[in-house]
């Protein structure tokens, strides 16, 4: 993922001069085809979130849009005041750029686990998540943000991750993506972020899961929960995965956005990572699966 | 008398009619920068009255946001707000909230959180040098906003990167929330910590126009300028002077009346 977006950004900056990216001395054998390009618009502003987040936001206050890339929990929590205040308040054409989303650096211990990051984002009524599910998600969305500048959180996984569509698809914010249809049965698995491909596995595999879809959706913030009972309402099922705490996560952003119409509510499932592995240290897939996000967990 | 003590004197007189009306806190705060922005506002900086957002125009935060009053009574004597609005601070909804707000014309980031004025200043600062243009940042820190990392971290930034199209100006009054600045967390040997950390410093009377005005158009090469501006808090009235309570109170009728009749005496 890291890669697609290294490569979108790039291209993205030969045609535009206000792209510029900002990076907490993070980044080393992804950012440097930006930085050897674009030498005035790339800063590495050292080991100092604070600052890199509040200079982010001076740089967008003077018309730049500004990427800051680093890992998980620090361009998030360790500046979240200054995302809260400088960039969301603001309406800044900043996005925060984490990479390493869910327990992508499971051996790395807690201080590199993002499942609390949704939660965090979420909260801020002018951001904009875009938790892309695989390399195509991620150009989709990396094409959308350039298009649309605005506060805006980009969750990568790391690198590796399988493709799921043929080609990059086209996404909006709030929409959910159909990737999977089912003619038999209207019944859905809904994904954000880099567990579409634990999705995928599912009801690609699963004899007993044949008839379900699959949604993804890459693009959700708290304006647009508005469009969701709409969508809610084509099935009698949904599903949720997502490699974040259920707390202040996405299956939880549905089911608040459902409370408009009562009667969606008993048609949600989430299935999000159990607390317990808040601590725990082991490499991704055992982490998720610790977490309960299995093939067999996940079946319904 | 001068422009800018008359100027100064009508930002105290305002911000204390403000404040008595709201029944808001931080006047000492604001008495306390009233010759900085005087002079800046008064001598130094380039701005258009009639287009607040003009590109040539140099870039003013005020990072201490609490002590807004003072911005405020000074963008309307300087006719980039109308001298009605004043009368507005603290109403519901009104644009003029209690700390410093973007939506006023004339006002580049609200602040009110400390520790984020000078970060955003230098993307600021790294914006305008990226587009080879000649403005300037200024922004206006309190000491006890020194304890915050973020501004340490800012100047560190600064000064590797050369940012000398920035003014940092730090309103030294000596008082915190709950006591003195050197009783919370000292910043001595504050000068010599701000030129270990790369940075042009000039230490200054803040209440003295000729040396705020020297040091406030002052660029120093290849590094970012600090301005150490010694102040009183609640400067130009006596009963404020120096009082932590006047970090919160607001003054009554009789108080007002008082304060206003001692900054006419003052300067006459």
């Amino acid at each position: 993922m890291r890669n697609a977006f290294i490569e979108e950004l790039v291209a993205a900056a030969e045609n535009n001069e206000n792209i510029a990216l900002v990076v907490g001395d993070l980044g080393y054998g992804v950012v440097e085809p930006f930085a050897a390009k674009f030498p005035q618009r790339f800063f590495n502003a050292g080991v100092a979130e604070q600052n890199m987040m509040g200079l982010a936001a001076g740089l967008a206050s003077e018309g730049f849009h500004v990427f800051v890339y680093s890992i998980a929990n620090f361009p998030t929590f360790r500046c979240a005041e200054q995302i809260r205040n400088d960039v969301d308040y603001h309406k800044l054409s900043v996005t925060v750029v984490a990479v390493g989303g869910g327990l992508a650096y499971g051996n790395l211990g807690y201080s590199h686990h993002a499942v609390q990051d949704y939660a965090l984002m979420r909260v801020m009524p002018n951001m904009l998540i875009a938790a892309p599910g695989d390399p195509m998600e991620v150009r989709a969305c990396m094409r959308y943000l350039i298009n649309n500048p605005q506060p805006s959180y980009l969750r990568l996984g790391k690198a590796g991750e399988p493709c799921i569509h043929a080609d990059v698809p086209e996404v909006s914010p709030g929409k959910w993506l159909h990737i999977h249809e089912s003619e038999k049965s209207d019944r859905t698995y809904l994904t954000t972020g880099a567990t579409l491909h634990l999705a995928n596995q599912l009801v690609t595999t699963k004899s007993g899961l044949k008839d379900w879809s699959l949604c993804s959706m890459p693009l959700w913030s708290m304006q647009v929960k508005v469009m969701q009972a709409r969508q809610i309402e084509n099935f009698s099922a949904i599903v949720t995965i997502e490699d974040h705490l259920m707390d202040g996560g996405f299956g939880s952003w549905l089911l608040e956005s459902a409370i408009i119409q009562a009667n969606l509510l008993p048609r949600i499932k989430i299935k999000a990572l159990d607390h317990k592995v808040c601590g725990m240290v082991a490499k991704q897939s055992t982490l998720n699966a610790e977490g309960g996000l299995t093939a067999e967990a996940l079946c319904v | 008398m001068l422009f800018t003590q008359l100027l100064a004197q009508r930002i105290r007189k305002n911000a204390l009619e403000m404040v008595h009306k709201a029944k808001a806190s931080h006047i000492g705060s604001a008495l306390s920068i009233a010759d900085v922005l005087a002079v800046l506002y008064g001598q130094v900086m380039h701005f258009d009255p009639t287009n607040p957002s003009s590109e040539t125009r140099d870039r003013f935060i005020l990072s201490k946001g609490h002590a807004c009053v003072a911005v405020y009574s000074t963008l309307a004597e300087v006719g980039l707000i109308p001298k009605e609005k004043l009368k507005t601070y603290g109403d519901d909804f009104s644009w003029l909230m209690n700390h410093i707000s973007h939506k006023v014309p004339g006002v580049e980031f609200s602040t009110g959180a400390l520790g984020h004025g000078l970060p955003f200043g230098v993307g600021k600062v790294l914006a305008a040098k990226a587009r080879h243009t000649t403005w300037r940042t200024y922004v206006l820190l309190s000491d006890g906003e020194m304890d915050e990392g973020s501004n340490w971290e800012a100047l560190m930034f600064a000064a590797h990167h050369r940012l000398s199209n920035l003014t940092a100006i730090i309103d030294y009054n000596k008082l915190q929330s709950l006591n003195s600045v050197a009783n919370t967390l000292g910043l001595e040997p504050f000068v010599d910590k701000l030129k270990a950390f790369g940075c042009s410093v000039h230490e200054v009377d803040g209440h003295d126009h000729q040396q705020l005005y020297d040091a406030l158009s002052a660029q120093a090469d290849q590094k970012p300028t600090v301005i150490v501006a010694h102040t009183t808090k609640g400067k130009g009235v006596s009963f404020m002077e120096n009082k932590v309570e006047w970090h919160y109170k607001n003054p009554n009728d009789e108080q007002l009346t008082k304060a206003l009749a001692e900054l006419e005496v003052v300067h006459a």
